[in-house]
């Protein structure tokens, strides 16, 4: 009997977690999933409609807007945030002297909440009261940078806000990664007579697959669930140009009853998510049993 | 013996405890002069022996409170009283949680001092099942009148006037119109301009039928001709501005003229500004016959017999002249009572009052549609998604129109 508890002890420790997350996440995952078919409003109802509400987020112009949106914002916030944060730790990689300083400073953006980034950035941001005014009143007096404001471009502020934040964390993922890498196979690049470019692009960067892959998930997540930032810094606005599908669903949900609706978006949010992570996901547990 | 006396007596107390019934009220009533006014409700039920459990969830103007309500009736557990509105109360009423307040509504003889459109509001299917507290006006033009004599300009009674003063405050260097991009401030403004522009009926049939004949009309068309003339008398930088902030830019003497209901007034006589003479309060160019309202309600959910009675005093309590005059003095709001002495509030309030009264019986006294008060929540915001849309791009009226018919008919629930 103990050693059939010994054996198996990993699998027993984790079995309560693995059978919450089994509820509270995929069981409700499903249950969602249930409710984008039923004809629900203000309150769960279990009257099937078929593919009603579906119907009716493909004919929402706000919808398009919201997808959209998530789609040019995830892509520049992961490759700018990725491209950046690898950036900054290969020039840290370089045995500077105030190494340690400069990493607490690129880090501490991470610590705060996206509330008080998308206020401050609302701030600094603001056509007559921030980065605009500062530079007219310094002289410079065509200066404009009102894409706050304008319909067009306020998601590309979204963005900016977004890879201010996590710019640091993806920096100290990446510095990990690289001084996790076997110091022989530098040195032995290094006598072969590799450049320092060469060295970064052919040798070190390739290794560092590990951590592509969970700076890649960690980013993802952040940008599909990117809420808070977009209530703080736009509320959605101006009119409804930086909606993203959080602040749709939650919109939908919970202000309009139309729960049916929102469910049908979240649905839609976790299968775009699935369509990019579970592909990647293949191609690396592949890699890893090849 | 000793056994019996003791057990007598723990149930005599046991029976005097449960007359203190606790009545748990829900609302969103958290800052200062609301706050105030809400507690005058508490000690006037806590007199007469219940118990208040407060149940406040701030923010969002409702939203954050509607959620949470939700989530507890959903478990079977409502609170005894909720602050809930305009078409929401009939919607709540479908699910078939309301407690009927019918017996409260004939001893007080409600159908007597309530407006018959007020009456409609509160009742589903003929039966009363909440109890107005407040009416706020919301077709309010707030005015800087020294701006209009410094730029030699009247204030204007219609739209065509309004673009004449407008011209003319602008060339003497003010902002004619403080307003705060977000999308309940638009609507506000918009539904206002559309019930001067097309008049009661129209508003009535665009904004509470819903008729689509009317939302995509020549009507409509020049109504928003008319918000994008607006558009054009306020500043660049008024996108995310709160609605406070604009008030602050007329009372700060920066802008000329504001679209707001009658809240606005509190922040005029929090900076010691005086009516008459610092500001002024008049109806929105062209909506002078008119008057639409905005009006703070609370239903009953059901519950036991011990909390009806509690349920009933407070319903009763809400209607007395007494806590009427107290609570709107403090909040800034007029009385739901048709026959209250009007010396008591000050000008603008005595205004409202008379025009409550006199478009009560002129059957142009209105639901606000930005407010939550005419249409149910989802055509509701879908109208708010067309206006702002509007707002924020340069889509020509005639698309504008089209698509507020179109937006109303892919949401009707």
């Amino acid at each position: 009997m103990k050693k059939f508890f010994e054996n198996r002890l990993s699998l027993l420790v984790t079995a309560p977690t693995f059978a919450c997350m089994l509820v509270f996440v995929y069981g409700f995952m499903a249950w969602t999933a249930w409710i984008s078919f039923t004809g629900s409003t203000m309150l769960p109802v279990h009257t099937f409609a078929g593919l009603s509400n579906y119907e009716f987020l493909f004919g929402n112009e706000r919808w398009s807007v919201a997808i959209r949106n998530l789609l040019v914002f995830s892509t520049l916030f992961i490759g700018g945030s990725m491209t950046l944060g690898l950036f900054l730790a290969i020039l840290i990689d370089q045995k500077i002297r105030t190494e340690g300083f400069l990493r607490a400073i690129f880090l501490y953006p991470m610590a705060l909440s996206f509330i008080v980034t998308g206020t401050a950035w609302k701030w600094i941001l603001n056509p007559g009261t921030g980065l605009e005014k500062l530079f007219q009143d310094m002289g410079w007096a065509t200066f404009t940078f009102d894409w706050l404001i304008d319909p067009k471009m306020s998601i590309y502020t979204v963005v900016i806000a977004g890879i201010w934040q996590s710019t640091g964390f993806v920096m100290a993922l990446f510095l990990a990664g690289l001084r996790g890498i076997d110091s022989n196979i530098v040195k032995a690049a290094q006598i072969d007579g590799a450049s320092t470019f060469d060295l970064y692009a052919k040798i070190l960067l390739p290794n560092l697959r590990a951590t592509f892959f969970s700076v890649g998930m960690i980013l993802c997540h952040i940008a599909i669930k990117s809420f808070d930032l977009v209530m703080a810094l736009t509320g959605g606005g101006p009119g409804y140009s930086s909606d993203l599908p959080a602040t749709f669903m939650y919109t939908f949900s919970f202000n309009r009853n139309q729960m049916g609706a929102g469910a049908a978006s979240a649905v839609i949010m976790l299968a775009t998510t699935m369509a990019v992570i579970v592909p990647y996901l293949y191609s690396e547990s592949r890699r890893n049993h090849a | 013996m000793k056994r019996n006396i003791l057990l007598s007596l723990a149930l005599l107390l046991s029976i005097t405890q449960t007359h203190a019934v606790p009545i748990e009220v829900l609302h969103w009533w958290t800052s200062g002069g609301e706050a105030k006014s809400i507690g005058q409700l508490k000690t006037l039920l806590e007199k007469e022996g219940y118990t208040w459990k407060d149940f406040a969830v701030a923010g969002g103007a409702g939203e954050n409170a509607m959620t949470v309500l939700k989530t507890r009736v959903v478990s079977g557990n409502p609170p005894a009283s909720a602050q809930i509105k305009g078409p929401a109360i009939q919607e709540w009423a479908g699910m078939d949680v309301l407690a009927s307040l019918d017996d409260v509504a004939a001893k007080e003889n409600w159908n007597k001092i309530l407006p018959s459109v007020v009456q409609k509001t509160m009742q589903n299917k003929g039966h009363y099942v909440a109890v107005p507290v407040n009416v706020h006006r919301v077709n309010w033009l707030w005015v800087n009148p020294k701006i209009f004599e410094k730029a030699g300009a009247t204030v204007p009674k219609n739209w065509d006037e309004f673009a004449v003063a407008a011209e003319k405050i602008q060339k003497a260097g003010f902002i004619p119109v403080a307003h705060g991009g977000q999308a309940w401030q638009d609507a506000t403004a918009f539904e206002a301009i559309a019930l001067g522009i097309g008049g009661a009926d129209f508003y009535s049939k665009a904004f509470i039928k819903m008729d689509p004949a009317a939302l995509d009309s020549p009507t409509m068309q020049k109504a928003f001709d008319t918000f994008r003339t607006y558009q054009k008398y306020t500043d660049k930088n008024n996108a995310g501005r709160d609605w406070n902030l604009a008030t602050a830019m007329v009372l700060n003497g920066k802008a000329a003229m504001q679209i707001m209901g009658d809240w606005a007034k509190g922040e005029f006589t929090n900076a010691s500004k005086v009516a008459g003479k610092d500001f002024l309060c008049v109806p929105v160019p062209s909506t002078d016959q008119s008057y639409t309202f905005n009006i703070d309600s609370f239903v009953m959910f059901k519950g036991t017999a011990d909390t009806k009675k509690a349920q009933d005093a407070m319903a009763r309590l809400i209607l007395t002249p007494d806590f009427q005059n107290t609570f709107n003095l403090n909040k800034g709001s007029i009385p739901v009572r048709t026959d209250m002495d009007k010396n008591k509030f000050d000008f603008c309030g005595k205004k409202s009052m008379e025009d409550f009264a006199s478009t009560s019986k002129k059957g142009t006294l209105l639901p606000s549609m930005a407010h939550n008060m005419a249409v149910p929540s989802v055509s509701q915001g879908a109208m708010f998604d067309v206006i702002t849309n509007f707002f924020n791009s340069t889509q020509s009226s005639k698309d504008a129109s089209k698509a507020l018919a179109a937006a109303v008919k892919a949401n009707k629930s």
